[in-house]
């Protein structure tokens, strides 16, 4: 039988049935709708932690720390071998050779430092951390109050919400007015008489004060937790506090070993021009005899995590797939029963097995195909639902809206297919068996 | 039989497929028989007939003698447990379902006692239906239709659904339906046994005319032996499976 021909049969035959096979597709609608509300929630939720994340700027980042000065972060398999000897000095050299590593984008220190800042005559504790320019991109600074910083060396300030709060009631008004930086500059001791290798004797540490202008109040504290480090509560321009040349953490370990002449940074942050690069330049510091470490591992860890999230959603969702799949073959097994003689006759006036056998598939491929669209809309339907609550519970908490539900083409097309494909499945059984009928039977006349 | 064969072929009309000459069915002991728990039920026992292009054949016999179940074998419906049966000299029983489709579309037309009209379907869709599973060109069809219909006095019809005709319309919408995609060979199991007497008359004067205008290889089951001897050229008795009597009308 030619496609058209079969298709105008199978119509008829549906139509004939109307209510049983309404009532079939239905529940393919409603099996297809959770399966795709559910994939849809993965989904979004997928997108609105990956999209977070990746414009926290983290993920293009790799921090840098001497050889075994990071324990919290390597595994201890991943340390092993342990190399003897002197770690590598994480200094202004390495700084430079890790920068002409292709596809790095930056290497800055961490730079933080505990300092006294006076504003109004008061005078406040507080930690000092230095912000690269990139961080401007962060998202960090996405909701921040005021402006990023002008210039990579301007004397301005932002301030972290909670120390504007302690600076004044009326954080706001804290936009444009200057603050005074109290900090203690390290100071070379001029090398002993007849030093040979006229290195420094040691340092003195000589108090200093900066001038600043507030610029921004930022809500979060950027990037925090990184790798253990809070960033203080005053950012500066990194530049700005490097020259400064504070007294940082490491200075005391600077003494003790044997070379303080060269400065060593505690870490390093290196941006790299987009996740793909990542890994390579992990290896090559890793080579450099340097700890390293990214979120990308992490983040492929997330993709696990919602990979396998989203098959449980999925088959949660399949499920109800399944048992409309049920109803399928139900409603095609009672179609033959009904139709017992119409196959009979068929077969009588020249229809092969083959036929009948693509005449039930063709009802069973349209009832998935109209439940799987039906069904897709009405799970797009949830979807929005989803989204409309969640937001309205977000406005009410005066929290930004956001997205969790997400539909794309991909899904609609895979849905419905999905959907053809398991009615298909069900029509297998009812169409072999409406194609074995035996017309003498079927046709005996009582 | 002789002077019937060259008679329906002068008067083919044109358009109309031309009955072949020679030996349209041919059975060699055919058999079918049935297992019923214990004991084996021999429906046809090998049953060995010739029936020439072109013959009116009557099955005769009581119920239960076998006449459905060898017609069955020749409408390619059933299988011979043993022997053969051709159709063209084409053996059925070794046939693939698929060439057993082919030769129920292309060679044979067939009604039943029960007009098995689709219910749902009207006058002119149920004619179709040969003619759809044959993958004729749909524009062929229409006049197809019609010519059937008009054959069998239905023109007016075509749009009625068979629970509007009469008994005597159906077996006629029946008929047009076996004849519509022009097989060479009609079957029919008892036309006439749902029908009062002036109306199975009717009928069978329509099976004559197709058989005389057209050429058409009948072979008829009824148990109205009166009948048979009016219309059929050739009247065969079965009884317990076997050909009992062969031979012309009284
Ligand atoms: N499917 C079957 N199973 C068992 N016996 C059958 C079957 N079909 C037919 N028969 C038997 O075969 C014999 C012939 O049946 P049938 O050809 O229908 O007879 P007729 O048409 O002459 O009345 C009967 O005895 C019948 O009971
Ligand atoms: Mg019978």
């Amino acid at each position: 039988m030619k496609t058209r021909d079969l298709a105008e049969l199978a119509g008829r035959n549906l139509r004939e049935a109307v209510l049983r096979n309404s009532l079939t597709t239905l529940g393919i609608a409603v099996g297809v709708a959770s399966l795709v509300a559910m994939l849809s929630l993965g989904v979004g939720l997928q997108n609105l932690a990956t999209d977070r994340l990746s414009r926290s700027g983290l993920f293009d980042a790799i921090f840098v720390t001497p050889r075994s000065n990071f324990p919290g972060f390597d595994a201890p398999a991943r340390q092993a071998p342990v190399p003897t000897g002197p770690a590598a000095p994480l200094d202004e050299d390495a700084r430079k050779k890790m920068a002409s590593l292709p596809n790095v984008a930056e290497v800055y220190p961490e730079i933080r430092f505990p300092t006294e800042i006076h504003y109004d005559g008061n005078p406040y504790a507080t930690v000092v951390a230095g912000v690269s320019p990139s961080a401007r991109s962060d998202g960090a600074f996405d909701d921040m109050k005021g402006s990023f910083f002008s210039g990579p060396a301007a004397n301005e300030a932002i301030l972290q919400i909670d120390l504007a709060r302690q600076l004044s009631t009326q954080p706001d008004s804290l936009l444009g007015k200057e603050i005074v930086l109290r900090y203690a500059e390290r100071q070379a001791l001029p090398p002993e008489r007849g030093d040979k290798n006229s290195s420094p004797n040691g340092y003195s540490i000589v108090p200093r004060e900066e001038k600043l202008r507030i610029v921004g109040i930022v809500e979060t504290e950027p990037a925090a937790g990184i790798g253990g480090f809070g960033r203080g509560r005053l950012l500066i321009p990194l530049q700005v506090a490097e020259t400064l040349r504070a007294a940082q953490t490491n200075d005391l370990r600077d003494l003790l070993r044997d070379t303080p002449s060269q400065h060593s940074y505690e870490s390093l942050t290196i941006r790299v021009n987009g996740t793909s690069h990542v890994k390579d330049v992990e290896d090559a510091i890793k080579k450099m005899d340097f700890t390293a470490f990214s979120l990308l591992d992490a983040s492929r860890n997330l993709s696990i995590v919602f990979a396998v999230f989203d098959l449980f959603l999925g088959i949660f969702g399949s499920l109800a797939l399944v048992v409309a799949s049920l109803g399928i073959i139900n409603t095609l097994v009672m179609a033959i029963l009904e139709r017992r003689r119409e196959i009979g006759v068929l077969k009588a006036l020249g229809a092969a097995d083959r036929d009948i056998r693509r005449l039930f598939f063709v009802e069973a491929g349209a009832m998935g195909l109209l439940g799987g669209i039906f069904g897709v809309l009405l799970g797009w339907l949830i979807g929005r639902a989803i989204d409309f609550g969640t937001n309205t519970y977000l406005t009410r908490r005066a929290l930004p809206s956001i997205s969790i539900v997400a539909v794309p083409w991909w899904m609609v097309a895979s849905a419905i297919a999905f959907s053809v494909a398991v009615s298909l499945a069900a029509g297998i059984y009812p169409a072999s068996r409406a194609a074995k009928l035996d017309p003498v039977e079927a046709l005996r006349y009582e | 039989m002789e002077r019937a064969i060259t008679r329906a072929n002068a008067m083919t009309p044109p358009g109309a497929e031309p009955a072949k000459t020679g030996i349209a069915i041919r059975t060699d002991r055919v058999a079918r028989q049935y297992q019923m728990g214990e004991t084996m039920v021999r429906a046809v026992n090998e049953v060995t007939l010739t029936i020439r292009a072109g013959a009116f054949v009557a099955l005769l016999g009581s119920s239960g003698s076998g006449k459905s179940t060898l017609l069955n074998l020749m409408a390619g419906l059933d299988r011979p447990t043993s022997g053969a049966i051709f159709a063209h000299e084409r053996n059925l029983a070794e046939m693939s379902s698929e060439d057993l489709a082919k030769h129920r579309s292309h060679t044979i037309g067939i009604v039943f006692q029960a007009f098995n009209l689709l219910p749902r379907m009207t006058l002119e869709e149920n004619v179709e239906l040969p003619l759809r599973l044959a993958e004729v060109d749909r524009h062929e069809r229409t006049a197809r239709v019609r010519e059937a219909v008009e054959r069998v006095h239905l023109g007016a019809r075509l749009t009625h659904h068979p629970t509007e005709l009469s008994g005597g319309e159906q077996q006629r919408a029946a008929l047009a339906r076996a004849l519509v995609n022009r097989p060479t060979i009609l079957l029919a199991d008892e036309p006439t046994g749902n029908l009062d007497s002036a109306t199975g008359d009717q009928i069978m004067l329509l099976l004559s005319e197709i058989n005389e205008t057209l050429g058409m290889t009948i072979v008829m089951v009824t148990h109205e032996r009166p009948r048979a001897e009016r219309f059929a050229h050739r009247l065969i008795t079965m009884s317990d499976g076997k050909m009992i009597s062969d031979g012309g009308p009284a």
